[in-house]
C-alpha cells in the first residue's frame, strides 16, 4: 500500500498532522499508523480524569471514531514499525506489512521507562502511558490499599493526587532531593511536596529503589536502597519515557535521545519529518519537549509545509498539570534560568514562579493564577526585562509591564 | 427538540443534538468540527475552544469564572459574546441557540 503521507504514531501529534493536512487541502492518500488498537485519544487524562473514572474512554477521544474515515484518513491500528528503508521510502511493520510513502511524519512518541531492578516483572507494578496501562491499573485498584509511586515528576504526582482522592494510602519516592527537579525550580518543588503531604501523601526524597518483593507473583513491597521495605499492593513507575526512535536511527537518521530535527521538523533523512515527544529540535534549544502543545503545534507546522507553505515551528511552549484543586499552567521554557522570583503567596495557593535568564523573563509556572499565565506569556514572548521587585509585586498586573 | 447550531470558521452550519451535562466543547468536537482544538481536553487550561454565544441565551449560561475570563483575555478575538465552550454544559434552555467558533489565535 502506498501513502502520499504516512504518519507513524497515533497520538496527539499524529492525529493533528492528519487533520491539519486535510484542513490545508492535502489531497493525497494519508495513513495514520499506531501501535494501539484505539483511535487517537488524549493522553493527559490518563493520569487524571480517566484514572479517576470521571471520564469514560469515549470522552477522551481526540475526534469521534467516524471522523477519520470522513476525512479520508486511513487508520492503520495495531501496527508497529520495525524498519524503515529510507532509500526505497518504505516502512516495514512487525508481522510483515509494508507501506511505501511519499512523505513520512514520525510521531511515535515514547514508551514508559521501566525499572530493571529485581522483581520488576511482578504483577501489580504499573506505568501510565497508554490506555491499556491505566485499564490494568484501575483493574488492580479495587483490592489495593497501599500504593507506592516511583518518580516525583508530573505523571507520578498527578497519579498520587488521583489515588489519594480515591482513598488510597500513597507514598511517592523521588530519587533526587526534590520533586519536579527536572522541570521546575525549587520553590515549585517545595510547594508541591507540602501540598501532597497536606493531603496525606508521604513524600520520600533521595529514595532509590533497590527492587520489589512479592508473593505468588504479586507485588507485596518495594525495597529501598537503604534496605527498608515499604509494603505495597501497587507500584506505579513514573520515571519518564524512552523515545521510540529505533527504526529511524536504524535507517540512519541523526539523533540519539530523540530524532534530531531542524526548525521545520525535518530529520536528516529525505522526506522524513519527526514531531512531538521524540523530536529534538537542534536548531533551537536542543531538547525534546514532552507536551501536547509541542506535538500539536509541530504537527500543524509540518502539515503547512507539506501543503506548500514552508513553515518553521516557533510556538511558545505551554503546559498544564492538575493535582487536587491546583491548576498549574506553565509558559515558556525555564531551561538555563539564572534567577527565579516568587510572585504572590504560595501559602494562599495562588502564585507564580517567574524564571529569568540574564535579566529577561523566559518562563512562568503559574499556580491557580490564569491571569499571570496569560499576561506572563507576553513577557516571555518579548523577552521582557523587568526588575525583580516589580515582578514580585502581585499588585502590579504583568500586562502593565509590557510597555516598560 | 434539543438541537442547537454550530457555525464553523469557514461558515459551515452544523446542527448538533444537545446532551444534557456534556460540555459544548465535546458537542462541537463530536460533531466533527475539526477547527476546534480544545487542546487541554476541557479543563480550562488553555483557550483553544473559544466560541461566541448568541446574546439571547447568555442569561442561561453559567457565569464566567475568573479563570475563564482571564484565559479569554489571551485571545485577540475576544468579544462580549466570548466563552470557552468547555466550561458550558448543555442544558435544555440552550436548545435552538447558535454558537460560532472564534477565529484562530
Amino acid at each position: 500500500m502506498h501513502y502520499d503521507c504516512l504518519i507513524v504514531g497515533s497520538g496527539h501529534g499524529g492525529a493533528q498532522a492528519a487533520t491539519s493536512l486535510r484542513q490545508h487541502g492535502f489531497e493525497g492518500r494519508i495513513g495514520l499508523l499506531g501501535e494501539e488498537q484505539d483511535p487517537p485519544y488524549e493522553r493527559p487524562p490518563l493520569s487524571k480524569d480517566y484514572l479517576l473514572g470521571s471520564k469514560t474512554f469515549e470522552r477522551i477521544l481526540i475526534r469521534p471514531p467516524e471522523f477519520w474515515a470522513s476525512r479520508n484518513i486511513d487508520l492503520l491500528l495495531g501496527k508497529k514499525v520495525i524498519e524503515i528503508a529510507a532509500e526505497e521510502k518504505q516502512v516495514v511493520c512487525a508481522g510483515g506489512a509494508t507501506f511505501s510513502y511519499g512523505h513520512l511524519i514520525w510521531a511515535a512518541g515514547g514508551r514508559a521507562r521501566r525499572l530493571s531492578s529485581p522483581g520488576h516483572d511482578l504483577s501489580g507494578i504499573h506505568t501510565i502511558r497508554n490506555r491499556a496501562d491505566v485499564d490494568g491499573l484501575v483493574g488492580d485498584l479495587a483490592d489495593a490499599r497501599r500504593v507506592v509511586v516511583i518518580g516525583g515528576g508530573y505523571v507520578g504526582l498527578e497519579a498520587a493526587a488521583a489515588l489519594t482522592n480515591l482513598g488510597k494510602s500513597v507514598v511517592v519516592l523521588e530519587a533526587l532531593d526534590r520533586v519536579l527537579a527536572r522541570v521546575a525550580a525549587e520553590p515549585l518543588s517545595r510547594f508541591y511536596e507540602q501540598e501532597h503531604r497536606d493531603h496525606g501523601v508521604e513524600i520520600r526524597l533521595k529514595a532509590g529503589v533497590a527492587g520489589f518483593i512479592g508473593s505468588e507473583g504479586r507485588l507485596t513491597g518495594v525495597v529501598l536502597q537503604d534496605g527498608e521495605t515499604l509494603p505495597a499492593d501497587i507500584a506505579i513507575v513514573g520515571i519518564g519515557i524512552v523515545p521510540c526512535v529505533d527504526p529511524l536511527i536504524g535507517a540512519g537518521a541523526a539523533g540519539c535521545n530523540g530524532i534530531d530535527v531542524d526548525e521545520y521538523c525535518r530529520t536528516s533523512l529525505p522526506d522524513i519529518f519527526a514531531i512531538g515527544d521524540c523530536a529534538r529540535v537542534t536548531s533551537a534549544h536542543g531538547l525534546r519537549i514532552e507536551s501536547v502543545q509541542n506535538a500539536h503545534d509541530q504537527a500543524m507546522a509540518v502539515a503547512r509545509t507539506l501543503c506548500g507553505e514552508l513553515t518553521p515551528y516557533r510556538a511558545t511552549p505551554w503546559f498544564w498539570s492538575n493535582q487536587y484543586d491546583l491548576r498549574l499552567q506553565t509558559v515558556g521554557l525555564s531551561v538555563g534560568f539564572d534567577e527565579t522570583i516568587v510572585r504572590g503567596d504560595p501559602a494562599a495557593r495562588s502564585f507564580s514562579l517567574i524564571y529569568l535568564k540574564a535579566g529577561a523573563v523566559i518562563a512562568l509556572d503559574c499556580i491557580n493564577s490564569a491571569r499571570d499565565y496569560v499576561e506572563g506569556r507576553m513577557l516571555v514572548e518579548r523577552g521582557a526585562r523587568v526588575s525583580a521587585e516589580v515582578l514580585a509585586n502581585s499588585g502590579i498586573r504583568l500586562k502593565s509591564l509590557l510597555a516598560a | 427538540m434539543s438541537n442547537f447550531t454550530v457555525i464553523s470558521r469557514n461558515g459551515q452550519v452544523v446542527s448538533v443534538e444537545g446532551r444534557a451535562g456534556i460540555s459544548l466543547m465535546e458537542h462541537i468536537r463530536d460533531a466533527g468540527v475539526d477547527e476546534l482544538l480544545a487542546l487541554c481536553g476541557g479543563c480550562c487550561s488553555c483557550a483553544t475552544c473559544h466560541i461566541y454565544v448568541d446574546d439571547d441565551v447568555q442569561p442561561h449560561l453559567p457565569s464566567l469564572s475568573v479563570d475563564e475570563d482571564d484565559l479569554l483575555d489571551s485571545s485577540d478575538h475576544r468579544r462580549p459574546q466570548s466563552r470557552l465552550s468547555c466550561q458550558i454544559p448543555f442544558t435544555p434552555e440552550l436548545a435552538g441557540m447558535i454558537i460560532t467558533l472564534a477565529p484562530e489565535d
